[in-house]
């Protein structure tokens, strides 16, 4: 290709030749007679599905022009988890990049391909975008469409342009995978199933925190989650768990048996898996051995004041850690030998180890609180003795009789809390080579998932079966879809959408259950109501039967006079203020007696509530 | 035009101070040169870039990693695209971030088109300063038929936020390969009217033969690069130099003119096109399968250990290079461009404006190429 340019001097006649185009057709297009429609990746204005966008704000937080501002819209009533605000954009500012797409986690922000808006008035230019699913006015049909008018509010229907793509999207749909113990090795023994993260895989399932905070509006202890997640990411545990601390004071206990209501509502679950948090929390509670030490707490001075807690559960450890760490002298009353509560005797030992509980009891312990385990109040403690001698009391004392569906030979069966228990702190049951679970919510999942265990264990070699019966159908059961999927992966047999009618027993020996076809569990209210197809019958084979239906709390201990003085709310909880007190003055209460969620985190936020009530009322005087 | 009067001397001979831009017809944008000329004879010229300032160097240390993309290619505005490819060789040479082979190859054709655009561009104004208007509205036609290629590939016709670090940020869609092919074929099948019209007119000859010319010392000297550097004889091309993209997977000519005037640097653009086209096919044969993008850091964590490089690429206008300081934080700690247009329009363009005609000033600076914003970083 190498030519000396002045070779060629060029013709002056060569040029005519463009002549002929005269005689051609123009390629000018005579807008807007003469319309091009733009690509179908084209770049234009906004479209945003509102009921789609969870107002997470990611959109507005990677625009590199600050377009994007989130506006609160009071006529939008936020759904768990979310928010009412809505991304406007100021079209001054936009520069069309469309990273706000690529971020958007649920995909409810796209472009479209109008880029018409003429107006006089520039506060028309910032905009909040909806789509034509959510403002049909404005979105409209060929029909009545026309170019001549095209602004922001003249939109042209089913006229989408560059979308979100979740292979080239900004964020990490994939959460890296938890080790565990594989379904059979793990159905042998009471090992711990989840192993936990190493540093490196912690450090790279929090980059993935995208910090839009939906999971700290929905978790009921409004953990500051998005900066612990953040403290992890920058390899700094004890920075995480002074954040943890500040509204969480069993971080060891939660990060294995919390009900993540976080991750349910992690933008990343939308299109992807949830950030791990609820691991994340426990890589950082497990990779510190003394929290002590890392949390550099202060005592604070002693107040003089005297507080009687009663349980030793979730709600209990953390009123007693707030309340020490405001001064006052706090004594814990606990029926058993140790702490924990319901974690103590629940969650089975393959999800929740006891060493995982003394951990966060033991810290709390070192910090003063008074551990009074043993001392059953009512019994060993008379409740009106707790209360002429100290300063407040409360009342964690979660539910802690089981339920019976009292059918026919009930009586032969087990119930889930003493056989929890007694595998978990006593000598594990005996039990049978059938066993038939009635249940289907998280506590018959540690049931028959316990009892499996115990079957491998004593029946070596040997046939065995667990089989649960529920009222609910697949799609209505109570328990987690990862218990579900657990379990069915250890074996267990699953019979949704039958009622338990009567146990047969022969020779008083159980022989069996006899259940009958469910045909609905909730009446048109919504409440509990069940009714069934009387002639469709099932007889489940099995030699043991445990029953899990739930639990009911036991008041005994409290004077007859005074519970009477007790309020309840119409859901058959205790009823408190603001404060978390009851009805009785000094009195106050959290956990599974006062909220429906019946989890441990729920029973942290009721406790810090009703922490900040005790100090209020204390120092009102 | 505004006049200066110079009180020493008198007559036709007077000195006069002549302001040439930047609103002016021959001028290339926002951008202006003071003339000190003797009759129609300048004694001297100073170019005043500034009128395109925006500060994008200093703006980009304040943006993080992935909010910096869209706003690179705003630094040149008639080849966005080169610039998109600099920052993110330079951010994936600074982070370690592997590209898919796939990724290279679309990278490549993509710069390619740029080219050929951005050439087209170029053909348009130094045609139409030279009043050539017939071929200058051909070219800037076969030009929006390259946006069209941008705008379904892009979602965007100038600014097309295409090339981020990891690779690219779609895929062709379906049906791309064979748009790219006709249009390209349907742009080549005018290449004799562009011939016959505009390269092999004899009025073109006269008007350009011997304007502004330099010899390859003065080049090298000068910092002269793209086709200013290839007009004279120096086939130096970064894609051949040092191959980045896929441009060492096909075969393939670097054009070159050896007499260093207006003339020779036309046609050394004129005959790159057509080398890019031709490459343009030949990757798209060879174009493997497989995935255009390895996911980037989450961008609100996303920070890069502390390093520096400094990359480079041949950009439609000469070597450019970009020289990024990360602290081992979320945005820049320095970022520095070097331009072609940058000694092209501040140091030789007034080297060869001595002595030249007035006449011929847009000439000569049109055919250096000049493109005002990326002077004023």
């Amino acid at each position: 290709m190498k030519e000396k340019t002045t070779d060629k001097k060029g013709s002056f006649l060569s040029p005519f030749k463009a002549v002929q185009y005269l005689f051609k057709k123009p390629r000018t297009l005579r807008y807007p007679f003469e319309r091009k429609e733009p690509a179908l990746r084209y770049r234009g204005f906004h479209l945003n599905d509102w009921e789609k966008c969870t107002g997470c704000g990611n959109c507005a937080d990677i625009c590199p022009n600050e377009a994007i501002a989130m506006e609160e819209i009071p006529e939008i009533e936020p759904k768990p988890g979310e928010k009412n605000e809505r991304p406007k954009l100021d079209y001054g500012r936009c520069c069309f990049c469309g990273l706000c797409v690529d971020i958007c986690p649920p995909a409810s922000l796209r472009l479209s391909r109008d880029y018409f808006h003429i107006h006089f008035d520039t506060d028309t230019f910032t905009f909040i975008p909806k789509d034509e699913k959510t403002d049909e006015e404005h979105f409209l049909g060929s029909e009545q469409y026309s170019i001549l008018k095209a602004s922001l509010a003249h939109r042209k229907q089913n006229h989408e342009g560059f979308s979100s793509d979740l292979d080239y999207a900004l964020f990490e749909p994939k959460r890296v995978t938890m080790p565990e113990v594989k379904p059979d090795e793990r159905k042998l023994s009471f090992i711990e199933q989840v192993i936990g993260y190493s540093k490196e895989e912690a450090k790279a399932e929090a980059s993935r925190c995208l910090e839009c905070k939906l999971c700290e509006e929905a978790c009921p202890a409004h953990l500051k989650i998005s900066d612990y997640i953040k403290a992890v990411y920058e390899d700094k545990p004890g920075e995480s768990l002074k954040k943890i601390f500040e509204d969480n004071p069993i971080p060891s206990i939660c990060g294995r048996i919390c009900m993540k209501h976080c991750e349910t509502a992690c933008s990343l679950s939308i299109r992807g898996e949830a950030l791990a948090v609820r691991w994340l929390k426990r890589f950082v509670a497990d990779s510190i051995k003394d929290y002590k030490t890392a949390l550099e707490l202060k005592s604070a001075e002693p107040t003089g004041k005297k507080i009687a807690v009663i349980g030793a559960g979730p709600s209990g450890l953390s009123i007693a850690y707030f309340l020490t760490l405001k001064g006052h002298k706090v004594v814990v009353f606990d029926s058993l030998s140790g702490g924990g509560g319901m974690m103590r005797i629940g969650p089975p030992l393959y999800r929740l180890p006891i060493e995982a509980i003394d951990k966060d009891v033991n810290h709390i312990a070192s910090l003063g609180v008074k551990f009074r385990f043993n001392t059953t109040v009512g019994k060993d403690v008379l409740f009106e003795d707790i209360r002429k001698e100290y300063d407040a009391i409360h009342l964690g004392i979660g539910t802690t009789v089981s339920r019976s569906t009292k059918i026919k030979n009930i009586d032969k069966a087990h119930l889930a809390l003493p056989f929890l228990q007694a595998n978990k702190i006593a000598e594990p049951v005996k039990v049978g080579k059938e066993v038939i679970v009635i249940g289907g919510g998280n506590v018959a999942m540690d049931v028959a998932r316990e009892a499996l265990r115990l079957q491998y264990m004593q029946y070596p070699n040997e046939e065995v079966v667990t089989k649960t019966v529920s009222l609910e159908d697949w799609d209505e059961l109570p328990a987690t879809e990862d218990e579900i999927e657990e379990a069915k992966a250890e074996g267990i047999q699953f019979n949704p959408a039958w009622g338990p009618k009567e146990v047969k027993v022969e020779n008083g020996k159980i022989k069996g259950l006899l259940c009958i076809k469910v045909k609905s569990v909730f009446d048109e209210q919504g409440r509990f109501s069940p009714t069934f197809y009387e002639e469709k019958q099932m007889f489940l084979a099995g030699d043991m039967i445990i029953e899990a239906i739930g639990q009911a709390p036991d008041f005994a201990f409290i004077p007859k006079e005074l519970f009477e003085k007790l309020e309840f709310t119409p859901q058959r909880k205790v009823k408190v203020d603001e404060n978390g007190m009851t009805s009785i003055p000094k009195v106050f209460a959290g956990g599974d007696i006062v909220n429906q969620n019946l989890d441990a985190v729920t029973a942290i936020a009721d406790a810090k509530l009703a922490a900040e009530g005790i100090h209020r009322m204390l120092y009102k005087r | 035009m505004s006049v200066n009067t110079n009180s020493k001397k008198t007559g036709s001979a007077r000195e006069l101070e002549l302001y040439f831009g930047p609103q002016h017809l021959g001028m290339v944008g926002n951008f202006s040169i003071t003339l000190k000329v003797e009759g129609d004879r300048i004694l001297k010229a100073a170019a005043n870039p500034g009128y395109l300032h925006r500060g994008f160097e200093k703006l980009m240390e304040y943006r993080t990693w992935i909010q910096n993309f869209p706003m690179v290619c705003r630094i040149n505005v008639v080849e966005p695209d080169s610039m998109e490819m600099i920052y993110a060789m330079a951010v994936e040479k600074l982070a370690g971030i592997e590209v898919p082979e796939r990724a290279h190859f679309i990278r490549s054709i993509y710069l390619e088109l740029a080219r050929v655009g951005s050439h087209l561009f170029g053909l348009w104004a130094y045609a139409n300063m030279l009043g050539f208007d017939t071929v200058a509205q051909w070219a800037m036609y076969h030009r929006d038929l390259i946006l069209d290629l941008f705008e379904e590939l892009t979602g965007g016709r100038v600014y097309h936020i295409y090339i981020w670090p990891g690779g690219v940020r779609r895929d062709f869609p379906s049906g791309f390969k064979d748009k790219i092919v006709n249009t390209l074929h349907s742009i080549g099948g005018c290449v004799p009217d562009y011939d016959a019209t505009f390269f092999n007119n004899r009025l073109f000859y006269e008007r350009a033969s011997g304007i502004g010319k330099i010899s390859q010392e003065q080049a090298k000297q000068w910092g002269a690069t793209g086709q200013t550097l290839r007009a004279t004889g120096m086939p130096y091309d970064i894609r051949k130099v040092e191959p980045y993209a896929a441009y060492d997977k096909v075969d393939w000519d670097v054009p070159v003119r050896e007499d260093g005037d207006a003339y020779s640097r036309v046609w050394v653009i004129r005959d790159e096109m057509i080398e890019s086209v031709h490459m343009i096919f030949k990757l798209l044969d060879a174009i493997p399968k497989g995935p255009v993008y390895n996911r980037l850091p989450n961008p609100f964590k996303w920070k890069i250990p502390k390093g520096e490089a400094y990359v480079r690429c041949e950009s439609s206008r000469g070597e450019l290079g970009l020289y990024l300081v990360s602290n081992d934080s979320d945005r820049p700690y320095r970022v520095h461009f070097r331009t072609p247009s940058y000694p092209h329009g501040l140091i030789i363009l007034e080297k060869l404006l001595e002595n030249a005609s007035i006449a011929d000033v847009g000439n000569i600076m049109i055919s250096l190429y000049v493109v005002a914003p990326e002077i004023d970083r």
